[in-house]
């Protein structure tokens, strides 16, 4: 008789999974340890963009919170894509939230009149910095505290504007890959418009995010989560990954770190600050 | 084993302190206290680094304490919150004399004298990915047991226990109970129904309770600490890996639980693992490819 023989096969690449039920009661417990408890503040303030990564940040908020508690901002530019303003209003309407619109064209040419050589990346870079500026700031009024809503894979890849997307002191989604926060946005009924839509950082006409990435979420994700397990490149190619894909992939990851840190400091003593100075965050 | 209760009656504190706020969290400590005064029990255990929270890098020198203080201060709000002895257990961050450890300790606390039974020095140190403790700590040299009332006791803390061998020791040694103050930053969302490194812990005290034939008493640490959230889950398993009772991750709460110690014999009766293991364990230790220093010859 012939045995069969049954052969172990590494695992299909996939992009991660999430069990969304456990991810969303960490996420609300996490909120209100770090807001109500260690913090003592009861409001966040979150930049609604009509993507689906600040929508999601406000829905948790709004569970973490109440409604009452989550201030949303509209910041738009005057190149801004009309349907960013429509899509965030979706967010505003199914929450019930308390929302706010603040034009930043003033602001943002107030300094580029004077640049008006200023490229796609550098209008895009002031835009973005601008919105913190005004997020921090409503925060200040409103005794509140600004939420980020950066995701793990715009977080690898650099694909964010250093010291602006990134500056809020909480983020729920900061661990979260792209493709896992759009599966967290179908559980919590984030209008479904946000969530089938090409993501964009709106910055310039026509922008999408796979356009400048030159690769699908779904992809990148997948080699993302592989990647951090500390396979090579060949590695994952023979796990069924394209080496163009990897290469694009592991390019991006190594030439970012500096975005994923502090600003590098010159050390000079054996007390320098969180070389030899070390304390947690929540000390 | 005449003479020794049958029943032990245990609570877990699982608490979730601020962060380095020592004096505000031992309040705390003594407001549970108070609600255990009712129904005292004959053991209470906290968590690691119960009382100040578990990642403190370089400020766990500000925060360590020598052993008998540690001790004094918990046998002192016991003692103003239930007038009944008890056994405590908690983990702590400990300064001998300038060497620090991530210690726990085991008190009887009655009326008067000094509570300390047993002080265990934690012997396996995390140090990668999120965890950085022998950085800033020594590691503990010996694994040690101790009697109490109901039997015989271990302590081992957090990381301790996920080493097969140490379970294996304490019950070799004698241990029918082993009790386990944790610190677990919770991860791991892909499985479905819980985090992975909480489905982990449970594999882990179930597998030892059974192998050993011992009650695993687990008292994990609750609350986001920077981000990151103490997984809770305090829980109490059975000689025959049961879960008895077990806590939610996030919540501080208490665990009450009163264990049959009549059932370790009736474990160990159905399957004698234990006793297979100390007839073998001459031939285990004994084999010279194992790295482990000889005094001469095969002697150990």
């Amino acid at each position: 008789m012939t045995l069969r023989v049954i052969e172990s096969r590494p695992p299909a690449p996939v992009a991660p999974r999430i069990d969304c039920a456990v991810a969303t009661q960490w996420l609300v417990a996490f909120l209100r340890d770090e807001l109500l408890e260690r913090r003592g503040i009861r409001r966040a303030v979150v930049g609604l963009s009509g993507g689906v990564d600040s929508a999601v940040t406000a829905f948790l908020c709004a569970q973490a919170l109440g409604s009452e508690n989550v201030y949303a901002f509209r910041l738009p530019y005057e190149s801004s894509h009309p349907t960013s303003l429509s899509d965030a209003q979706l967010v505003v309407d199914a929450l019930k939230i308390p929302c706010r619109t603040i034009d930043i064209t003033a602001a943002v040419d107030g300094y580029l009149l004077n640049e008006p050589d200023a490229d796609a990346r550098r209008r895009g870079n002031v835009m973005a910095r601008m919105r913190m500026v005004v997020l921090f700031d409503q925060s200040a009024k409103l005794d509140a505290l600004p939420v980020g809503t950066g995701n793990k894979t715009e977080r690898l890849l650099g694909y964010f504007t250093w010291h602006a997307d990134d500056t809020p002191p909480l983020n729920p989604l900061g661990d979260l890959f792209k493709s896992q926060v759009w599966e967290l946005a179908r559980y919590l009924d984030v209008p479904q418009r946000l969530v089938e839509k090409a993501p964009t950082a709106d910055l310039q006409a026509d922008q999408t995010d796979e356009g400048d990435l030159g690769i699908s979420y779904a992809r990148a994700d997948a080699i993302l989560s592989q990647l951090l397990l500390g396979y090579s490149d060949d590695e994952l190619v023979a796990r069924g990954f394209e080496r163009d894909e990897v290469q694009l992939i592991r390019r991006r990851v190594d030439s970012t770190h500096w975005k994923r840190h502090l600003p590098t400091t010159a050390l000079l003593s054996s007390t320098a600050i969180n070389e030899f100075y070390l304390r947690p965050v929540d000390y | 084993m005449r003479g020794t209760p049958d029943r032990l009656r245990v609570a877990l504190v699982q608490s979730k302190p601020a962060k380095g706020e020592y004096q505000r969290n031992l309040t705390e400590t003594g407001k549970a206290f108070e609600q255990l005064a009712a129904s005292p029990p004959d053991l209470v255990v906290l968590p690691e680094a119960a009382l100040t929270g578990y990642f403190l890098e370089g400020a766990v020198y500000e925060l360590a304490l020598p052993a008998q203080s540690f001790a004094r201060d918990l046998a002192r709000v016991w003692r103003e919150s239930c007038a009944q002895p008890a056994y405590i257990a908690a983990g702590f961050f400990e300064n001998d004399g300038g060497t620090y450890y991530n210690s726990a300790v085991f008190l009887h606390v009655d009326q008067h004298g000094e509570p300390i039974v047993h002080l265990h020095r934690k012997m396996f140190l995390p140090t990668y990915g999120v965890f950085d403790e022998e950085r800033f700590l020594s590691r503990g040299r010996k694994l040690g047991v101790f009697g109490t009332r109901f039997g015989t006791m271990a302590l081992l803390i957090c990381e301790d226990a996920f080493h097969a061998i140490t379970p294996t020791i304490a019950a070799i040694k004698g241990a029918r109970m082993v009790i386990i103050p944790s610190a677990s930053p919770g991860r791991g969302i892909e499985r479905e129904g819980e985090l992975e490194s909480i489905a982990r812990w449970r594999d882990i005290l179930r597998d030892a309770a059974m192998e050993h034939g011992i009650y695993i008493i687990y008292a994990g640490l609750t609350g986001f600490e920077g981000g990151k959230g103490m997984s809770g889950s305090s829980c109490i398993v059975d000689p025959r890996g049961r879960v008895l009772v077990q806590a939610p991750a996030t919540e501080a709460c208490i665990v009450r639980a009163e264990l049959d110690l009549r059932e370790i014999d009736l474990a160990r009766a159905s399957l004698p693992l234990l006793g297979d293991l100390e007839a073998a364990l001459p031939d285990l230790l004994l084999d010279e490819e194992l790295p482990l220093p000889r005094a001469s010859g095969n002697a150990l």
